[in-house]
């Protein structure tokens, strides 16, 4: 399914994202996942929460340089070869993957993707079942 | 509309004429009255008769920033004490400032300048000016009130700082007009689009900004946050404060009011003077000051002058932009940086606020620069691709303007310091060590 994901740029200093997750526990968002893309002088953390429009308009408000993106969020069973089904069907329709990561509890595993062709990908993953 | 059209309209030869006779007049007046010029003229074999004309002028010395230094406070004044009705100080960020005193007929030159100025960007008796320099030793909030006191327009005296009452007063009040440094206006016009009330409640129309260096970019930057036209006025302590020059409707240059302070531009190696329109160090001679008389005081400031006659009618020479000051000029790697030349190219590029810090060091006997700059809003991205491509964008622009390759640092936004005053944009942590 379709999601939005918060992306946050920050500069690699002591403290930044420290700040960020208290902001967001203050205002009673749950994160419920992250990922952070990382060169020697920023960092790009991308984040799945509760409330993407509160959390960007409170981080907007502390002056965060954040943005909201669509990316895919795919549920499967946390089993062998279930991503692999997955992966398969999107690279056989041409689809290119620009940044993904995954998070397992129990039984399920989700993989969020960020892909260049979001319709495309939908649509591959609808045909393909895949629980998208 | 022009404030005195016949000073600034005056035929470049009746110009001549009496900026020679004034010229005079000044030579006798330091000679008599200031010690140090005495001695220095007489050094070089020089009475105030060998000056009969504008054209003796490169007889006599130059007067340095240095000396106003060494001088200080007093030394260099042509009036007594009893004559000083006030006095301004340059923001000395090393040691000393260099004190300026005015005697009453100072303060009313002063004034008409101003009024010169600002009736050149469109102020009339009717409209409101916020002056938000600071006012204080500073001569540009003083400069900027007395400019529009004289004009008869309405003064808001508001000095700089406290941004939120500044937003409120320039909305209730209806100000026309703003005066300040262009990083404030930059800094204010982030207030005004943050703030509850909507643009088109404010009459703000007319920008009148320096104290400063500043380039085009900045002022397309400012002309579309605040809505307004961004002119420059043109000023130094030393000669009087903001002033001594003014852009008008046609921005084309900046028209001294030479019939005051008489122009030259030299060669800043070896002080010859150079042809009209070629690019060199400006030189100030004031001609009818009382108080502290220059005679060829070097500004620092590299530009040239122009001397035909302006769209706008006035036949006052105008000056080109100033490129930088030479000690504004870094040498990285034994080439020569100005941060107007960095400013120039974070200014054209739309993915960046105009804001940026130098920050030159020396890493293993190697200069470095890094520049920081902020991205703007809508150009963060959630790809670390398209963050680092415009990043790539500002170093090939940097590097193709300056000729040494800069370390480009995208740092998060409203990260740069906001200067309320003068902008502090370049941190050389090799005069630390």
């Amino acid at each position: 399914m379709l999601i939005k994901q918060l992306s946050i740029f920050l500069e690699n200093k002591k403290g930044r994202f420290t700040e960020v997750t208290n902001l967001l526990g203050e205002a009673g968002i749950n994160m419920t996942a992250f990922t952070v893309a990382e060169n020697s002088d920023f960092g790009i953390v991308r984040l799945v929460v509760s409330e993407p429009e509160k959390a960007r308009d409170l981080l907007k408000e502390h002056r965060y340089a954040v943005s909201v993106t669509d990316v895919v969020c795919i549920q499967m069973p946390n089993v062998p070869g279930a991503l692999a089904k997955i992966m398969t069907a999107i690279n056989d329709a041409g689809v290119f993957i620009e940044y993904m990561y995954a998070f397992s509890q129990g039984e399920t595993a989700n993989v969020v993707i960020r892909p260049t062709d979001i319709d495309k990908c939908l649509a591959v993953l609808g045909r393909g079942n895949c629980g998208a | 509309m022009i404030w005195n059209e016949t000073m600034e309209c005056m035929s470049r030869d009746d110009m001549r004429k009496l900026q020679g006779n004034r010229l005079v007049e000044s030579v006798k007046r330091v000679y008599n009255n200031c010690e140090p010029y005495r001695k220095r003229m007489q050094e070089k074999g020089l009475s105030p008769s060998d000056i009969r004309s504008l054209d003796d002028i490169v007889k006599l010395p130059f007067t340095s920033k240095k000396d106003l230094r060494d001088y200080y406070p007093f030394g260099l004044m042509s009036a007594p004490i009893s004559e000083i009705v006030r006095v301004h100080a340059s923001s000395g960020t090393t040691g000393k400032p260099i004190v300026a005193g005015y005697t009453r007929k100072d303060l009313e030159i002063w004034g008409e300048v101003g009024a010169r100025c600002f009736t050149a960007y469109g102020i009339r008796k009717q409209d409101v000016v916020q002056v938000s320099y600071g006012y204080g030793l500073f001569t540009g909030g003083l400069g900027a009130h007395s400019a529009v006191e004289t004009l008869g327009g309405t003064v808001v005296p508001m000095s700089s700082g406290n941004t939120e009452k500044q937003i409120m007063l320039m909305h209730d009040l209806g100000a026309v007009g703003l005066a300040c440094t262009p990083s404030y206006a930059l800094y204010l016009a982030d207030a005004l689009a943050d703030s509850p009330y909507p643009r088109e409640e404010f009459k703000l129309k007319i920008g009148a900004f320096g104290a400063e260096p500043w380039t085009e970019g900045m002022r397309k930057e400012l002309e579309e946050k605040l809505g307004i036209k961004a002119y420059d006025i043109y000023g130094l302590t030393e000669i009087i404060g903001p002033g001594v020059g003014h852009e008008c409707e046609f921005q084309n240059g900046t028209h001294l009011c030479e019939d005051h302070f008489y122009p030259e531009i030299v060669n800043p190696e070896t002080g010859e003077p150079v042809a009209p329109g070629e690019m060199g160090e400006l030189v100030f001679s004031t001609i009818t000051k009382e108080g502290m008389p220059l005679l060829r005081f070097r500004t620092r400031d590299l530009t040239s002058l122009h001397y035909e006659k302006c769209e706008c009618g006035r036949t006052s020479v105008r000056m080109g932009r100033i490129l930088g000051r030479c000690d504004d000029m870094l040498i990285i790697r034994g080439v020569n940086v100005f941060p107007s030349q960095v400013e120039s190219v974070i200014c054209e590029l739309p993915q960046l606020e105009p804001h940026y810090l130098l920050v030159v060091d020396r890493i293993n006997n190697l200069d470095t620069l890094e520049v920081h700059v902020e991205v703007n809003e809508a150009f963060y991205s959630d790809e670390v691709n398209k963050m680092l491509e415009i990043r790539k964008d500002v170093v090939h622009r940097l590097q193709s303007v300056l000729g040494i390759l800069p370390d480009v640092k995208l740092v998060e936004p409203r990260s740069i310091e906001r200067s309320q005053g003068k902008a502090k944009r370049v941190v050389d942590k090799r005069k630390l060590q």
